[in-house]
């Protein structure tokens, strides 16, 4: 790590690369089996995660269906102007986590801030498996000046902190539409992937399969696309986990702030922030989407750790 | 040495030609007439004041001696002046990053004492209860964001027990010690808990490799106390790699206060590249950006600096 220069490298960066090292066995056959053969950690985390991805995704249709769908409602509802709904209510059968201080539905609010925090994500880890796994497996394979120039490049803006730059970016457009947030962070995202995907195509450029198929004269796009990507991709879905447990933080960073998807559409970070004056008064607004947003950062840390081990453990066995 | 300390310096040099360029290059990919962009929306739009910025900025000059021309008094210290507030950039930098900084080392520090026997407890009884534990807590301490570690802390400390104020700044030139660590305490201890769970797994994971090694044994062997030969045998071969992440984090960690200075109103640069960024003040936006970021690339060249120093396999290499 220390020779090829820290001055680029973020700190996770850095454990991912050096974890490709490790070694261990994998447990489990396919699908199912690896489930099965998870630690408990992981498979709660797997279950937590499955439940967010439906949960938004529900909400998200209950939208389209113009919130006809039983048990979340309009999240902009406001009971106590349209309703009998008072603010700040605990939890009851109408409002499972109760209300906040405009009277609105908490839970029906977590769920469609959900689905912001599941487009990010998807859209983080889009952008980074495609470009930067593509870009990196090119490299890490042909070398040369290719591979000088590109990384060089990744290694300028891995040179910025990630939410200053983030910050500076997302400051110049007018409108922040959900589009717009997940584009900035998606293109933010290829360099860690490149890096990652890099590291993985050099070692693998060295394997007999490798050679064996340039001996037999096979073209080298096809080697890059048959032999090296898909051997390279088990490392970069490990990635995408953890990676996604931090652009989750990051965009609820950016909503606390008040700089992401605009209001009146609720994300965890902008509840969050709304709740947060009204603290004297009731944490319970606060508490619930810190829970949602802690929740699905530990389960998507604990599913990228147990991933990262397998995916060493079977680049090692190649 | 020599050869490597110079391409390292080559190096941090380009690096932040291109870093500043980047930051140079955001405004002039602004939409639209930049001096449209760079003047409030409620400012007289007169010729003299537009001809006047576009003088100032040199917007009719090519874009590479337009970025020379920024570079140039950039490096003698003049990052442009507010359009907004009218405030010189490097004097609001001068104003607001001492509290940055303070907060960042303080965190660090705090990361520290408790990531130290944290990692130390979790290789001394690696596998049993104890381990486990701490690593759960240890996870659960990565995941928590920061803004809403503040914002727990701020309902525990100041509303459900008075003990410390939720928001503002007392300096420490002006106020004394207490009353600055009063109001630096929290909002470091917020910003403290992921780089304590970092510092704390890898000084654990480290630390497991050294007590593996055959001098551990031989000591064992001599009947020396496990403290004494945790502490004294252990403990330094196993801070190589931590020495480096906490550069890396404290870099990372003067970037990352933006949040926690915005929670709890200091009057940092965060706060201040915030309040910039709602009012559209690109200068100043441009300028923190800028500043922030060469700071984060120079202090990751000197810890890399330092690693090399450190460690005499790499300066061979």
């Amino acid at each position: 790590m220390a020779d090829t220069g820290i001055v680029t490298a973020g700190a996770d960066v850095a454990a991912h690369e050096a974890a490709i090292v490790k070694q261990g066995k994998v447990p489990g056959r396919g699908f199912w089996g690896a489930i099965k053969a998870a630690p408990w950690s992981a498979k709660l985390s797997i279950f937590w995660l499955s439940f967010i991805i439906f949960a938004a995704v529900y909400a998200k249709l209950n939208n389209w269906f113009d919130y006809s769908l039983p048990l979340i409602q309009d999240p902009y509802y406001q009971g106590n102007l349209f309703g009998t709904t008072r603010p700040t209510e605990s939890p009851s059968k109408a409002h499972w986590l109760g209300t906040d201080v405009l009277a609105r539905d908490t839970w029906s609010r977590i769920l469609n801030g959900a689905w912001v925090s599941l487009v990010v994500a998807l859209a983080s880890a889009a952008f980074g498996i495609v470009i930067g796994g593509l870009l990196g497996s090119f490299v890490g394979y042909v070398k040369g000046r290719w591979e000088t120039s590109i990384m060089a490049g990744m290694d300028v803006i891995l040179a910025f902190p990630a939410l200053v730059l983030l910050l500076a970016l997302v400051s110049i457009w007018e409108v922040r539409s959900l589009a717009v947030i997940s584009l900035v962070i998606g293109v933010l995202s290829i360099p860690a992937y490149t890096r990652i995907a890099r590291a993985n195509a050099l070692a693998i450029s060295n394997r007999e399969f490798v050679q064996a198929a340039q001996a037999i004269g096979t073209k080298k796009s096809t080697i890059l696309l048959r032999e090296i990507v898909p051997n390279v991709l088990p490392a970069l879905f490990a990635y995408a986990l953890v990676q996604a447990g931090f652009v989750v933080v990051l965009e609820g960073t950016l909503s606390f702030l008040g700089l992401s998807v605009q209001l009146p559409e609720p994300t965890w970070g902008n509840m969050i922030n709304e709740a947060r004056r009204d603290i004297r008064q009731t944490i319970m607004p606060v508490f619930w989407p810190s829970l949602f947003l802690t929740l699905t950062v530990l389960s998507l840390n604990q599913v990228g750790d147990w991933l990262q081990q397998r995916a060493a453990v079977r680049s090692s066995a190649l | 040495m020599i050869k490597v300390l110079l391409s390292r310096l080559l190096r941090l040099v380009l690096t932040l030609l291109a870093v500043s360029f980047i930051t140079f290059m955001m405004v002039k990919l602004l939409p639209g007439d930049p001096v449209n962009t760079l003047l409030p929306p409620d400012a007289p739009r007169t010729p003299e004041i537009v001809a006047q910025i576009r003088a100032d900025l040199g917007l009719d000059d090519p874009v590479w001696q337009q970025y020379l021309d920024w570079l140039g008094s950039a490096l003698s210290g003049d990052l442009g002046t507010s359009y907004v507030t009218d405030q010189p950039v490097s004097e609001i930098i001068k104003d607001r990053f001492p509290v940055t900084f303070e907060l960042a080392l303080f965190a660090t520090l705090i990361a520290l004492v408790f990531a130290i026997p944290a990692g130390i407890v979790g290789a001394y009884r690696e596998g049993r209860m104890i381990d486990k534990t701490t690593s759960a807590a240890l996870s659960v301490a990565l995941s928590i964001p920061n803004f809403i570690a503040g914002l727990f802390l701020i309902w525990l400390f100041t509303v459900q027990f008075q003990i410390f104020p939720s928001t503002g700044w007392s300096r420490l030139t002006d106020a004394g010690l207490w009353a600055n660590f009063e109001t630096a305490f929290l909002p470091s201890l917020a910003l403290a808990l992921a780089p304590m769970a970092i510092y704390a797994r890898l000084l654990r994971a480290d630390m497991i490799g050294v007590l593996k090694e055959d001098y551990i044994l031989s000591a064992r062997a001599k009947g020396l106390r496990d403290r004494y030969i945790l502490f004294r045998h252990a403990f330094r071969p196993s801070t190589m790699s931590l020495m480096t992440v906490i550069g890396l984090t404290f870099g990372a960690l003067l970037g990352g206060t933006v949040v926690i200075e915005q929670l709890f109103a200091l009057p940092g640069l965060g706060s201040r590249l915030i309040s910039a960024i709602n009012q559209r003040d690109i200068i100043v936006i441009q300028g923190i950006t800028v500043f922030i970021a060469a700071m984060y690339v120079i202090i990751n060249t000197i810890v890399d600096l330092l690693y090399l120093v450190v460690d005499p396999r790499i300066r061979k290499g």
